[in-house]
């Protein structure tokens, strides 16, 4: 019976080039449903109501990106009053619908003010029915994720068209006034808020961990009979609260979003690759502003190897180009990361490698200090130093967040743009901590050198009297001693030395090897292996 | 066929009839809000000390209970961290930090943030409170996670300015510039009780990961501290921190700090290889 409803993406092929033809002829008729797109919604709403997750998947991921690339290029899918008579009429599959429709509109083609402010209302609805009502669907994780992640996106490019006020017209003006509501800041994060805390998923998490409950195991899924969407909406609405909060310059508190996940573990965040890339992303950004240089380095560097293996499964994934993009971002942010903190060990060879071919060269730069360059000493180095902040200007802009101010304009006042001071006012506060740390580089360079120096040598060497050395020596170690969210002072340095009197004394640390570790996990390997060996029945040979 | 299949949604919420067309209901109830009503759904029915927190924001107002249970500054935050309403309260509760030399890094930044969403309530002694107890808060980086918040066009005014230059100094070790720049805007610095106290204790820490023994000179500048009023200072903390005052070669006096893994780094090695419990407990089930 199953075999009835099997979606054939085959059948609706000459159709298709009939409508297509006929798009072109006519323009887009939002009214005018192709057999295939009928065919579609009838048998995803189906598979909906089977609670056939596979199916929904497939149909989710590969046939409505099929569908879009044949027949909906350059025009949107057709209404939702066009199909809406298929499925039953059915609320919540009509929302679905719309959630999808606006998702391709806005991939493919530039949103009118109206249709932003629609899809906001769509997603007030959809998300109230899955608040206030009882779902009983279970969703594919990348369908709740790409709604997560395009409720935000859509909320930062909302507040992106909005600053831009300049060539706004009377009748946009009118209406932003009007709808000042849609996308407004308090709405969108109290609807995060909001689905993390009825899901419980906080809750969920910590019991999980007593073994009280299964999440992680099953993939958020429910098969004993209930759904999957309220819990896992809440638990992507924290990586949701987490990359909002970043886009308003509040890295604090973004971490303290992400805080119930585990992410030193595989978890839920893990299962969508889009959800791993934008949880990782934005707590190593967060990582950065707040000088824990070293967390940021080690999960850029877990990931950064985890896409270099796996990049090739994803190639026809419609995620593709933005994995590549946020991979070469997070190259980036790598790069920053170290030059702050050069401590290549914790980097694997792989993504090493990547980054040497990648950023070598810049990198390089920022860490110059000096060599045998022409002109004076003096003028040199500060020609280097100079290089050095316009390639963290570079890195920066290329790789940060797309920051957003929140705030509507005040209508009555001359319309400026005011799209880019979000971002203006985070690079200068990053540049500012680049100048901070400038001094840093020349002391590194000799600290590595030496065992033990004495302050006045050293100044000399730096070309710089005593009392500034000793201001650059304690800046060492203020930015290199980052203060943990338990509040405790956790060493990022990369040379360790001490002052005694006059006398500066380095202190060759070598990797602390963690052994405990490896010997429990070999512990735990070879009660697997005993374990094996003793199922092995050796059948006597009398 | 379709019929005996269950529904999507098993039950609507209130005033959402499934029998409506989903246009009819995009229109019915989300485009005509009046300010405030349409998205959070949040409910907020509670008293706070003397205040009352209106329920403005939720789409269905819960039926308000009397109840007279207070809430700290801080568990309202917890709780409503986007409510504009609370912005009253938080900025007294800033007020009320500098008074009882208390700090809470979590609330101010609430308070920022709503400053954000709304400019046109931002007050500039409240924000400039909040940025001097973050610099007291130093070595944690809460003065630029207060500046990442705060707009541009504000932070070229007085007398954040002068706070900004003051971080910089503390931030790169200038302590003789700081307590110069300090003596001049006294006025910013001295409504907040503690202040002094507080950037001593961040110079010594600094001085601490630094140096095994600092020269007497050095420290005195750090702490802006002098003359006898040092030799007072030291006394105490020879007492209760364990510092230990030593002739340097020069003649001139030199401290030893209290040992810690930074100063020390032979101490570190220890902790390098410590397991956490959590770890352990994979293994219980077969050590059994």
């Amino acid at each position: 019976m199953a075999a009835n409803y099997e979606y054939e993406e085959a059948s609706g092929h000459y159709d298709d080039q009939a409508a297509a033809l006929r798009q072109q002829e006519v323009g887009y008729d939002p009214n005018f449903v192709p057999d295939s797109v009928k065919s579609f919604v009838v048998h995803l709403y189906r598979h909906i109501r089977e609670k056939n997750v596979y199916e929904i998947h497939q149909m989710y991921e590969t046939s409505f990106q099929t569908l879009s690339e044949r027949l909906f290029k350059d025009t949107p899918w057709p209404s939702v009053d066009a199909v809406a008579h298929y499925v039953d009429n059915d609320h919540v599959f009509c929302l679905l619908y719309r959630e999808m429709w606006f998702r391709h509109l806005y991939a493919r083609l530039s949103p009118t003010l109206k249709q932003r402010i629609d899809s906001w209302d769509n997603y007030c609805s959809l998300f109230q029915v899955v608040l206030h009502g009882v779902v009983n669907m279970q969703l594919p994780n990348q369908w709740l994720w790409d709604m997560v992640d395009e409720f935000v996106y859509q909320f930062q490019s909302f507040c992106q068209y909005r600053a831009k006020m300049k060539n706004k017209t009377e009748q946009e003006i009118a209406l932003l006034r009007q709808f000042d509501q849609a996308w407004n800041v308090y709405g969108v994060l109290n609807f995060l808020q909001a689905l993390v805390e009825k899901s419980a998923i906080i809750q969920i998490l910590e019991q999980e961990k007593q073994g009280l409950e299964q999440f992680t195991a099953t993939d958020g899924y429910d098969y004993s009979g209930g759904s999957n969407v309220l819990k896992v909406l809440g638990y992507f609405s924290m990586i949701g609260l987490l990359r909002v909060h970043c886009l308003l310059g509040d890295y604090h508190t973004g971490l303290k979003c992400l805080q119930p996940i585990d992410i030193s573990q595989q978890g839920v965040y893990t299962s969508v690759i889009g959800s791993h890339i934008a949880t990782i992303y934005h707590y190593g950004f967060a990582s950065l502003m707040l000088r824990r240089y070293v967390d940021g380095i080690r999960e850029f560097n877990k990931i950064l190897l985890y896409i270099y293996k796996t990049k090739q499964y994803h190639q026809k994934s419609p995620q593709y180009e933005q994995i590549l993009k946020k991979n070469e971002q997070m190259y980036a942010l790598l790069a920053i990361c170290l030059s702050f903190c050069p401590q290549m060990k914790l980097v694997d060879e792989a993504v090493n490698a990547q980054l040497r071919e990648k950023y070598g060269e810049k990198m390089g730069k920022l860490q110059r200090y000096d060599d045998e360059g022409y002109g004076d000493k003096l003028s040199r180095r500060q020609r280097y130093a100079d290089e050095a902040f316009g390639i963290y200007d570079e890195l920066f802009s290329y790789a940060c967040p797309k920051f957003i101010t929140p705030s509507a304009p005040s209508f009555d006042e001359p319309l400026v743009n005011y799209n880019q001071d979000a971002y203006r006012l985070q690079l200068k506060l990053f540049l500012s901590e680049v100048r901070q740390q400038e001094l840093l580089v020349g002391a590194r360079t000799f600290l590595k050198v030496y065992s033990t120096i004495s302050l006045g040598k050293l100044a000399n060497y730096l070309d710089v009297d005593e009392s500034t050395l000793r201001m650059t020596l304690m800046t060492y170690k203020h930015k290199t001693h980052a203060v943990d969210s338990d509040g405790k002072i956790i060493s990022n340095a990369d040379v360790d030395f001490y002052i005694d009197d006059d006398m500066i004394r380095v202190v060759n640390s070598k990797p602390v090897k963690r052994y405990g570790d490896f010997f429990l996990r070999q512990i735990v390997k070879l009660e697997g292996v005993i374990n094996d060996v003793d199922r092995i029945k050796v059948e006597s040979a009398n | 066929m379709y019929s005996i299949l269950t529904p999507l949604v098993d039950c609507y919420p209130k005033g959402l009839n499934p029998q409506h067309s989903g246009r009819c209901f995009f229109l019915s109830c989300s485009l005509q809000g009046s300010p405030r009503s349409v998205p959070p759904v949040r409910y907020i029915g509670k008293v706070l000390r003397r205040n009352r927190i209106r329920p403005k924001m939720g789409m269905e107002k819960e039926p308000q209970k009397p109840q007279q249970v207070s809430y700290t500054v801080e568990q309202l935050v917890a709780v409503n961290p986007y409510n504009p309403d609370i912005l009253p309260d938080l900025e007294n509760y800033v007020n009320e930090q500098v008074a009882s030399q208390t700090y809470s890094l979590d609330a101010n930044l609430c308070l920022l943030r709503l400053y954000q969403f709304e400019p046109e309530r931002l007050s500039t002694q409240i924000v400039a409170r909040i940025l001097v107890k973050a610099l007291m808060a130093m070595p944690a980086p809460d003065f630029s996670l207060c500046l990442f918040l705060i707009p541009e066009r504000v932070q070229m005014e007085q007398p954040f300015k002068t706070l900004i230059v003051l971080s910089h100094y503390l931030e790169t070790g200038g302590f003789r510039q700081f307590w110069d720049e300090a003596a001049k805007s006294r006025h910013i610095v001295e409504a907040v009780p503690g202040f002094e106290q507080a950037i001593q204790a961040y110079a010594v820490h600094v001085l601490s990961l630094t140096y095994q023994k600092v020269p007497r000179s050095v420290l005195a500048e750090a702490i802006n501290i002098e003359g006898l009023a040092l030799d007072k200072f030291l006394e105490q903390q020879v007492v209760n921190y364990g510092w230990v005052l030593e002739m340097g070669q020069g003649g001139g006096q030199i401290i030893a700090l209290p040992k810690t893994e930074f100063n020390h780094p032979e101490l570190k090695k220890n902790s390098g290889d410590a397991v956490p419990l959590d770890h352990i407990t994979r293994i219980f089930p077969i050590l059994s």
